[in-house]
């Protein structure tokens, strides 16, 4: 029944879309049939750009979101100027826009030719996402460290495991289980962002593949090749994530809602 | 368990002290453990039972006072804490078992990476501890498939494969089922038997009375009468502790 509905509601707004008397317009620049054939081969090229820059960023924004949501747990007073910097880091960070952040260090850094840093355009759009995501990625680590009861670190503690070992093999395990579903949707969100890597043209990705090209012939249908590879990319990763929540839900239902 | 050692008190507490903000919590109890006793705290809620057991255990900081463990003080600021919680198990109320991991792993992961027994060690030790109490079968089982009565028995094991001087119980039965009481206490008596030294913060005085080799009322934050559990439990001293025993006697008639 939910199948015939669904193949019905679609047909019918598929049927309404091909016969609107725009659609040729639309046809004829964003799916265009000649243009996407001509541009797929670059496309695929730079789709390999953004799966690499997606999957090395991606360890690293991990072990640097974890660093900060540890420092920031911290509560001895000697650790009081680290937990400062940490906030600073989270507040500063998420306040500017990501686009921003791959301006600055991706035109601003190779430009003053510092010794012994890497003068690649491409390296720093890649150091401004990781900068960018670590701290959204710390503010949900941060959020899982603590949902974790103090009592799990006290038990850690008292069998005689150090703060180190506590954390390592009690409290980040838990942590990182519960928030796995925001953390797979911020990975999303990176994957989309490696597009904005092409406003500062430093290696042909996607979405500076499909630029060039619409830019060439005044044709959308690149940009639209590009927007579906994407898609084709992000999908997997949504479908993954809601698995992970479902998961998570029977696992709680099952421990009776007490963990 | 435990090997003959030294002459003096495996515990030794002089005169701590504790307070949360302006209010003391402990002020000044003094209490000797000797190897092989069994110590029952008793005395109304917030006397500092718990609180005591978590000092002991150093999850919490003193004010004043010292805590002896084997001739050695381990309340004094410099001393390695995680080296005195190696000799120093402790059970909770709430088990506090580690949901991610398996009854086996709850157990092995102390031994393994605080004393560095290899897996094969940690896992044989684990294994002969949970035939010993009964739960073999649920080696392999996560926490949450356990019973109340049964994730504590796990907790004691995960406590004692760490093979300590001292066993330290904060109302270990406090969270059970009635019905679950009685497993829970049956390992106790076992622990005893064994000559294990503990000390235990308990509201079942019937159990106190068994177990016990001395009774400690503590009240408003000191050890108010000490002594046998006959005498403590049937003969009280003490007005303060001729009360507490009368509302527990009366709260067991309603």
């Amino acid at each position: 029944m939910s199948t015939l509905s669904t193949v019905l509601v679609l047909g019918v707004l598929l049927v309404m879309i091909l016969t609107s008397p725009g659609w040729p317009a639309v046809k004829e620049s964003f799916f265009n049939e000649f243009y996407a054939r001509d541009v797929l081969p670059d496309i695929l090229k730079g789709l390999r750009l953004t799966i690499i820059l997606f999957v090395s960023a991606e360890p690293v924004i991990l072990v640097v979101g974890l660093l900060l949501a540890v420092v920031r747990g911290l509560t001895a007073p000697i650790y009081t100027p680290l937990r400062f910097l940490a906030i600073a880091y989270a507040d500063v960070v998420r306040g500017i826009p990501t686009i921003l952040l791959i301006l600055l260090f991706g035109f601003g850094i190779p430009a003053l030719n510092l010794q012994g840093l890497p003068d690649s355009q491409l390296f720093w759009a890649w150091f401004a996402l990781v900068v960018s995501y670590s701290a959204y990625v710390g503010e949900v680590l941060r959020a899982g460290l603590e949902s974790v009861h103090p009592s799990q670190r006290a038990a850690a503690r008292a069998l005689g495991l150090n703060q180190y070992q506590s954390l390592r093999y009690v409290v980040v395990p838990q942590a990182v289980r519960r928030v796995t579903p925001p953390l797979l949707n911020d990975f999303i969100a990176l994957q989309k962002d490696t597009a904005l890597v092409a406003i500062i043209g430093a290696g042909i990705e996607m979405t500076r593949a499909a630029q060039i090209y619409t830019l060439d012939a005044f044709n959308f249908t690149p940009l639209v090749v590009a927007a579906f590879f994407y898609v084709l990319l992000t999908v997997p990763l949504s479908r993954w994530a809601d698995w992970m929540a479902a998961r998570q839900r029977r696992r709680s239902a099952a421990a009776g809602g007490a963990l | 368990m435990t090997e003959p050692t030294l002459t003096g008190p495996t515990l030794q507490l002089r005169g701590v002290h504790k307070a949360y903000g302006d209010n003391p919590v402990l002020r000044g109890v003094s209490l000797d453990v000797d190897e092989h006793e069994v110590v029952a705290l008793i005395g109304p809620s917030g006397c500092g039972k718990s609180t005591l057991l978590r000092c002991i255990d150093l999850l919490e900081p003193i004010d004043a006072g010292a805590i002896i463990l084997e001739g050695e003080d381990i309340s004094w600021p410099g001393y390695d804490v995680n080296a005195a919680r190696r000799n120093i198990g402790i059970v909770f109320q709430s088990f506090n078992l580690f949901p991610h991991r398996s009854v086996l792993d709850n157990i092995t992961l102390a031994p393994r990476k605080v004393l560095g027994h290899s897996r094969d060690d940690a896992e044989t030790q684990a294994m002969d501890l949970l035939t010993r109490f009964g739960l073999a079968d649920k080696a392999a089982g996560y926490p949450d498939r356990l019973s109340g009565g049964q994730q504590q028995r796990v907790a004691i094991v995960r406590a004692l494969a760490m093979q300590p001087r001292i066993m330290l119980f904060d109302e270990i039965t406090s969270a059970l089922d009635p019905e679950l009481v009685g497993e829970v206490l049956g390992v106790i008596r076992d622990l005893k038997a064994a000559g294990l030294t503990m000390v235990l913060a308990t509201h079942e005085m019937a159990f106190a009375r068994e177990v016990a080799t001395r009774v400690a009322f503590l009240d408003g934050g000191e050890v108010a009468e000490l002594g046998p559990p006959e005498q403590v439990l049937s003969e009280p001293q003490q007005e303060r502790t001729r009360r507490f025993l009368r509302r527990v006697t009366e709260a067991g008639r309603l």
